[in-house]
């Protein structure tokens, strides 16, 4: 057992996402993704060419600054990790947190 | 991006006269508009946009700091002012606790790269805990412009 749990805490995965909504990780993006990784029971680690933070963290998140176009590397490491890699590159990629990509904005 | 090439210095208060999350919001905007950063004839919508935003979901990150946030067609830059609070002002936090530092930033409508490089310069800072609490401590508007400008030096501070 002890072995079996000790495999299963060391499940890495890895991600490249890139940012495809107009305004990029702004506050309530980056709210969406703090809170679907805090859902998992993994440690989830997003980078940018300078910095790693951690992604559970709201004030970490904002400090990535990513705009429109950028690539971040999302790394889970936990027994839910493949879990969590697919439900934050769901909301990056194809839900783009529910915000419109560039140039079909709607004037505010 | 440097705090000072966004921070509106003429609109630092350290010790705001407003007690709730409302009348703050009022007074730092209202703080813009006298350093002529923003048209008096806005500044009533202004407030209201940032409130609305703030009922939305607030901006209240935890550890005391509050950074409502807005991208108004009224900015032709992003602009930002600050205020503190000595008795601390309910934000609705996401840590349930008062907030002692307000940083209010106005993006403009059209350049939304700018607001992150600005939100980037603020985090960058707001996240280390002696940042936190030299803002939280400094007593007048020029203790604050020397903090940010130290940090603009130092990004370790």
């Amino acid at each position: 057992m002890l072995i079996g749990e000790d495999i299963l805490e060391k499940v890495v995965c890895e991600a490249e996402v890139e940012i495809k909504n107009a305004d990029g990780l702004h506050m309530r993006p980056a709210m969406q993704f703090v809170d679907l990784a805090s859902t998992f029971e993994c440690d989830v680690t997003v980078s940018n060419s300078q910095n790693s933070v951690d992604g559970k963290s709201i004030m970490q998140m904002s400090m990535l600054a990513a705009t429109c176009g950028t690539e971040l590397k999302v790394k889970a490491q936990g027994a839910d990790a493949r879990q969590a890699i697919d439900a934050l590159r769901e909301l990056v990629e194809e839900k783009m947190f529910d915000e419109p990509p560039p140039g079909s904005k709607k004037k505010s | 991006m440097r705090f000072a090439d966004f921070v509106c210095f003429e609109a630092v208060i350290p010790q705001l006269k407003a007690a709730d999350r409302d009348g703050v919001i009022t007074e730092l905007v209202s703080a813009l508009v006298k350093a002529g950063r923003l048209e008096d004839k806005k500044r009533r919508e202004i407030i209201k946009t940032v409130i609305n935003r703030e009922q939305e979901a607030s901006t209240g990150m935890g550890k005391g700091v509050a950074v409502p946030h807005v991208k108004h067609e009224a900015a032709k830059d992003v602009v930002a002012a600050i205020g503190l609070s000595s008795g601390g002002i309910d934000f609705t936090s996401l840590d349930s606790q008062l907030v002692y530092s307000v940083i209010l930033l106005i993006s403009p409508v059209d350049n939304p790269d700018r607001h992150l490089q600005a939100m980037e310069s603020i985090f960058k800072h707001l996240q280390h805990e002696r940042f936190r609490s030299f803002l939280r401590q400094s007593q007048t508007a020029e203790q604050i412009a020397d903090l940010l400008s130290e940090a603009d030096e130092n990004p370790y501070l």
